[in-house]
């Protein structure tokens, strides 16, 4: 298959944002994406015929319950045996912001033994409380198992929004520390909350702009291949959505966000 | 029958609720003599079931599988006959 066969579906449901800056971030890096609704994947299409699936940004289904809760249900219990083969062939999965809620309610990351039937994590309400929408710099700290950033160098600070309330990354009481160690033992980190010379937030606001643990941002599953993240990386894909990109003098057409679809494009490429 | 389920849905000990904290605070401001606020989310819920032990184990699993997220929630049920 040629890299302009290949698939990506941006799927979305009643609250969805940012699926058309997505959908063209990833034809913008060379890949051909589709804006796909849920139903129609539950009752026309099949999630199979994609080579990617992206989960986008939002509010799905108003984020009752809990951000994220309802959309990962739905997922799971119409499209289960479709998103269990999209794993077990390593196809891969992205989540951004609202995405990454689904991810983790749908016990699809951090994935630590396979599906899980209950999350293993949470993004719970953000400590200080409330919506919090700004930009904010990022360490990619990934060893390379990310198919999302091998593009990224390590250690390189990048700068992409956050937009959210309830995006405090958090395991359960009691059990951070060996879950801690199992996501770096996997190389399972991502992203990691910095200020703009790298030093980690330590759980300081604002450069933390939620309280997550550890200042996580963005994980991986222990494959590489589904990305959960915070940050909106398509809303940092043009030089010229950064706030101050005319103060710069940099004539850059791209941002940093560029970096994460530019990657997974390549591994596309690589693998077709 | 119809039973009424009234589930309550609250963060673990331990487990920081920022909406509790600024609640209290705004309360404190209010000149209120509070000292801590914990925030819960009710659902009532109303069902059909064969019996009450029935219905109660329904809820559970609702609470299992959506309504609460067992890293950081708890959870409590009270089914009965709905009049």
């Amino acid at each position: 298959m040629k890299l302009e066969e290949t698939r990506v579906c941006i799927l979305r449901v009643g609250g969805t944002n940012c699926d058309i800056e997505t959908r063209e971030a990833f034809q913008k890096s060379g890949a051909k994406a589709e804006i796909v609704h849920f139903n129609q994947l539950v009752k026309q299409q099949s999630l199979l015929d994609f080579n990617v699936l992206v989960i986008p940004g939002g509010f799905s289904y108003g984020d009752y319950v809990r951000a994220g809760a309802i959309w990962a249900k739905m997922l799971i219990a119409k499209l289960g045996n479709d998103i269990k083969r999209f794993v077990e062939e390593e196809r891969p999965i992205l989540g951004i912001c609202n995405g990454f809620q689904v991810l983790v309610e749908a016990g699809l990351l951090p994935l630590f033994d396979g599906i899980s039937p209950f999350p293993e994590a949470a993004l719970g309400t953000n400590i200080p409380t409330g919506y919090n929408c700004r930009w904010v710099y990022l360490k990619h700290i990934n060893h390379g198992s990310c198919i999302f950033t091998h593009k990224i160098p390590q250690n390189l600070v990048v700068r992409i929004p956050v937009a959210h309330s309830e995006g405090r990354f958090m395991f359960g009481n009691g059990k951070e520390e060996k879950c801690l160690e199992k996501l770096l033992e996997n190389d399972q980190l991502v992203f990691r909350y910095c200020n703009p010379s790298g030093k980690f937030a330590s759980g300081e606001y604002p450069t933390n702009p939620n309280g997550a643990f550890f200042d996580i941002a963005g994980i991986c599953d222990p494959s590489g291949k589904i990305l959960g993240l915070m940050p909106h990386p398509e809303r940092s894909f043009f030089n010229w959505q950064r706030p101050d990109w005319t103060g710069e003098g940099s004539l850059c057409v791209h941002s940093d966000g560029k970096l994460i679809f530019d990657s997974v494009v390549e591994y596309l490429g690589r693998r077709t | 029958m119809l039973y009424q389920a009234l589930v309550k849905i609250h963060l673990k000990p331990g487990h920081s609720d920022p909406e509790g904290e600024m609640t209290a605070r705004a309360l404190k401001e209010l000149l209120y003599p509070v000292k801590s606020v914990r925030v819960n989310k009710n659902y009532i819920i109303l069902l059909e079931s064969k019996s009450k032990s029935m219905a109660e184990a329904r809820v559970e699993d609702m609470c299992k599988r959506l309504l609460a997220n067992p890293t950081k929630d708890e959870y409590a049920i009270q089914v009965e006959k709905a009049r």
